[in-house]
């Protein structure tokens, strides 16, 4: 029984007490943190499927998008936030297992590539159906009402939330069947099958757990900025940051993308306060020097990152 | 008594080249066949096709009555086949025990982890792997990845059993060591397939033979006779060889 | 008769878009890497032919091998100086490093150049070929035949150069090549430049017809990429069968769909074929 509640309720007792220290702060901190708890949840998700299971996926602006404009239609014909962010979680999820079907007997760089492609098509899509989405001239969503928080409080719970709850679902995927088979998948697909591993199946359950949280981030993201747009949440850097970050933390490893997400939002806030007309560039500039310096080999990119950090200093004499 | 594993009219073609021309094979439960035949017979081909890594283009395969020529590898592992490969494939950043768990808990259906544990160090035991379970499968030497295997093999509990050139690699003392190994195994009751090239080997532990040339079985029956089987020995040394052993009444 | 005109149309652009293509089947075929950087290639390729026209009034058809040229020695120097440290690493890597260059590059030619699009044109105007019930525009003849014209030196670099022919060893056998006394790390180099130059002169002969912009660039690599898919990877007349194909399915497309829906049904033609077929119509190994 103690085995299931740790990771059932550690992240979320975590983040409950954060959130009461923080939220009585000001606005730009509120803001800060709210974005960290996206960034956390973004690259754990990324992790489920691109890191446990070795699966590197470059479609979470796709799902990320389409969970953005879930929530933004639903809340447009008159859904409210909870139902909108539902559905968003619920078509992305959807959405994953359809494509997994596709897709995911592709290995490595084919899944990859057809993985970035989806982005594009979906932002094809919501550009041209008009009547729906508002194609290229974006959509707005409704304030959201509160009662007991403020607009940024409740953004700030939302966000934290999933962040634990993404948190939670990678401490229990990682102790279970599913994470041992996802392992096995990563470090040779072939012997996995051979021992009876169904590697169909457990990679389509990464895919969706992971779509299924990228997509309710996405939601919540449209409701917090009340105006979205193709370009805007189709983005790829949006697919590419939590690689990033879950690289810097320890790909593969369970904490490892929170670690990374801190660290990416203290260098994202550098840059931006610093170069903001630029800044994609920098982040691309950042992007070929942090590959560059980075161990090699595949199995020291598992868990290698800030996460390992501890390992290091006991080593040293 | 029913075939564990029927073979009928099985072929495979890879680009025009016949690797597997129309095998018919039979194994009984707990029976002890050797396979061995030159380089580039079939022999791996034949296994593969088996175990659903390639899919067999004529014939079927039933095992266990159930028809397995078009189902899926995982499916195929979980019925209870098993197989070493030639060229060893551990999970490398996994530990040793951790490898031999993994086969436990699919393959070999166990319940839970903890007990996919506990069926893996009995498995690590039997192989003689204990002392090594802590480590990274990658650390190990050649006969420590054979044996690993094999240890994976017997996790996942197999009715029938193919080692494919186990013993490759290994020095003497090594092939005695592992020879004992897989008599102790068979006397477990599984059905075993040896593809081998030592011939001591199979002498030793095999009733029957099969001999694979060119994708063709050529000779199946009792070790001596198969042996000195003239197409067998004309496949192996060629024919001018074969031709003096029968003219000198071998 | 209107299919026909729209087969016609789709035709038209066929060589061209194998010249988007080649390039990147190249480098993927015998490098490995995804090059991410290569839609924004062609575009920096079509700026380079846009200011050609407007400061020398050199006509982009003719710029196009100068543009390749020039961008050949860049390329030559990228692979060499930063991407071939991650030769050796798992593929998530290299996909990460090109990743970061089209960031960068595409961000820079943003600040440089303002995401307005521009295009080149040509006075006269190409004008059409009137063949009757059928109207071929003219500078799609032209960029395609040029394409073609290009595609063939590569083709014919490849087989009868010795250094065309280290390129398809490296690709079959990096390591036996090695062994053979082949220069690895050069060849790679080169092979990066010329998958670069073919982007280059893709996008000098785009410019004439369609209008450039950064924003474009990420089209250009899906086009590229379904293109590679349709006729496989790693061969030439694949990328050539692939781009005449992708010409037609768009054409049609933007007829039975409407043009914004004419590259859509590109991608989901190719996710169905990713899921039935992933080799393409002629795929296989090395690159010949």
């Amino acid at each position: 029984m103690l085995r299931l509640a740790l990771p059932l309720a550690l992240p979320f007792a975590i983040v409950a007490v954060a959130f009461v220290l923080l939220s009585q702060t000001d606005a730009y901190i509120i803001r800060l943190a709210t974005t960290f708890g996206m960034y956390a949840a973004l690259a754990l998700a990324w992790n489920i499927i691109g890191g446990i299971a070795g699966y590197p996926s470059f479609a979470t602006a796709a799902f990320f998008g389409l969970g953005a404009y879930v929530t933004a239609v639903a809340q447009n014909l008159g859904a409210p936030l909870l139902v909108g962010v539902g559905l968003a979680g619920a078509g992305a999820a959807l959405f994953a297992g359809l494509l997994g079907s596709a897709i995911l007997h592709l290995r490595g760089k084919y899944f990859a590539i057809a993985s970035l492609v989806i982005a594009e098509v979906l932002r094809e899509l919501t550009n041209s159906w008009t009547s729906v989405t508002g194609g290229g001239m974006g959509i707005n969503l409704p304030l959201a009402k509160t009662t007991l928080l403020t607009q940024p409080q409740l953004y700030l719970a939302a966000m934290l939330f999933l962040a634990a709850a993404a948190t939670s679902a990678s401490m229990l995927i990682d102790r279970s069947r599913l994470g041992v088979a996802l392992r096995c998948i990563a470090q040779n697909e072939d012997a996995a099958q051979i021992i009876g591993v169904d590697t169909r199946m457990a990679k389509t359950w990464a895919f969706v757990i992971s779509s299924l949280f990228i997509g309710l981030v996405g939601g919540v993201y449209a409701s917090w900025v009340t105006y979205i747009d193709p370009t805007d949440v189709y983005d790829g850097a949006m697919s590419v940051k939590p690689i990033l970050m879950a690289l810097l933390g320890g790909v593969g490893s369970v904490f490892g993308p929170v670690l990374g997400a801190f660290a990416y939002l203290l260098l994202e806030e550098l840059l931006w306060r610093n170069l903001l007309e630029f800044h994609a560039g920098i982040l691309g500039l950042l992007v070929v020097l942090l590959v560059l310096f980075l161990p090699g080999g595949l199995s020291q990119i598992r868990g290698v990152g800030l996460v390992s950090l501890p390992k290091i200093w006991r080593r040293a004499p | 008594m029913t075939a564990l594993l029927e073979l009928k009219g099985v072929t495979k073609r890879f680009r025009g080249l016949e690797a597997l021309s129309d095998i018919n094979l039979s194994l009984k439960s707990g029976e002890i066949v050797g396979l061995i035949g030159p380089n580039g017979a079939g022999k791996t081909t034949l296994v593969n096709v088996i175990t659903g890594v390639h899919t067999a283009d004529a014939g079927s395969i039933t095992f266990n009555g159930a028809p397995i020529a078009h189902m899926r590898r995982d499916r195929i592992a979980r019925l209870g086949v098993a197989r070493t490969f030639q060229v060893v494939q551990p999970f490398p950043a996994m530990t040793v025990l951790e490898n031999v768990t993994a086969a436990a808990l699919f393959g070999g259906a166990a319940a839970s982890i903890a007990e996919a544990r506990d069926a893996a160090a009995h498995h690590l035991a039997f192989c003689g792997l204990t002392d090594q379970a802590g480590k990274p499968a990658a650390n190990l030497t050649l006969a420590g990845r054979k044996r690993l295997e094999l240890a994976k093999s017997l996790a996942l509990r197999p009715k029938l059993l193919m080692l494919d050139e186990v013993n490759a690699g290994l020095n003497p003392a090594e092939v005695d060591a592992a020879l004992e190994l897989i008599t102790r195994i068979a006397a477990q009751g599984a059905t075993i397939l040896l593809i081998e090239h030592l011939m001591k080997v199979v002498t030793r532990t095999a009733r029957r033979l099969v001999v694979l040339h060119h994708g063709k079985l050529i000779a199946d029956g009792p070790v001596a006779s198969v042996l000195s089987d003239e197409t067998v020995v004309e496949a192996y040394l060629g024919r001018r060889y074969a031709e003096r052993m029968a003219g000198a009444g071998i | 008769m209107l299919w026909l005109q729209v087969l016609v149309n789709g035709l038209a652009v066929g060589g061209l878009y194998a010249c988007i293509a080649v390039g990147f089947s190249l480098v993927w075929g015998v490098l490995n890497i995804i090059n991410i950087l290569h839609g924004s290639l062609i575009v920096l390729g079509g700026y380079l032919a846009f200011f050609a026209h407007q400061y020398w009034g050199i006509n982009p058809f003719l710029f196009a091998p100068l543009a390749g040229a020039v961008m050949f020695a860049g390329g030559v120097a990228l692979q060499y100086c930063v991407i071939n440290h991650v030769m050796a690493r798992p593929f998530l890597i290299t996909l990460l490093l090109t990743f970061g260059l089209n960031l960068f590059l595409d961000n820079s030619m943003l600040a440089l150049f303002s995401a307005d699009y521009r295009k080149v044109l040509l006075n006269p105007a190409p004008g059409v070929f009137d063949l009757g019930s059928i109207v071929v525009p003219a500078d799609r003849i032209y960029a395609t035949l040029v394409g073609l014209v290009l595609i063939s030196a590569l083709a014919l670099l490849l087989r009868f150069t010795q250094f065309g022919r280290a390129i398809i060893a490296v690709r079959m056998d990096r390591d036996a090549a090695a062994l053979l006394g082949v220069n690895v790390r050069w060849t790679y180099a080169v092979a990066f430049g010329l998958g670069v130059f073919m982007a280059g002169s893709a996008g000098a002969l785009l410019s004439a017809i369609f209008p450039i912009s950064p924003v474009a660039s990420a089209g250009y690599l899906s086009k590229a990429f379904v293109i590679c898919v349709i006729g496989g990877l790693g061969s030439i007349p694949g990328a050539v069968i692939g781009g005449f194909a992708l010409g037609v399915i768009e054409s049609f497309g933007a007829l039975l769909l409407g043009p914004e829906h004419a590259l859509t049904l590109a991608f989901v033609l190719l996710i169905a074929l990713l899921a039935v077929r992933p080799s393409g119509l002629l795929g296989r190994q090395g690159f010949a």
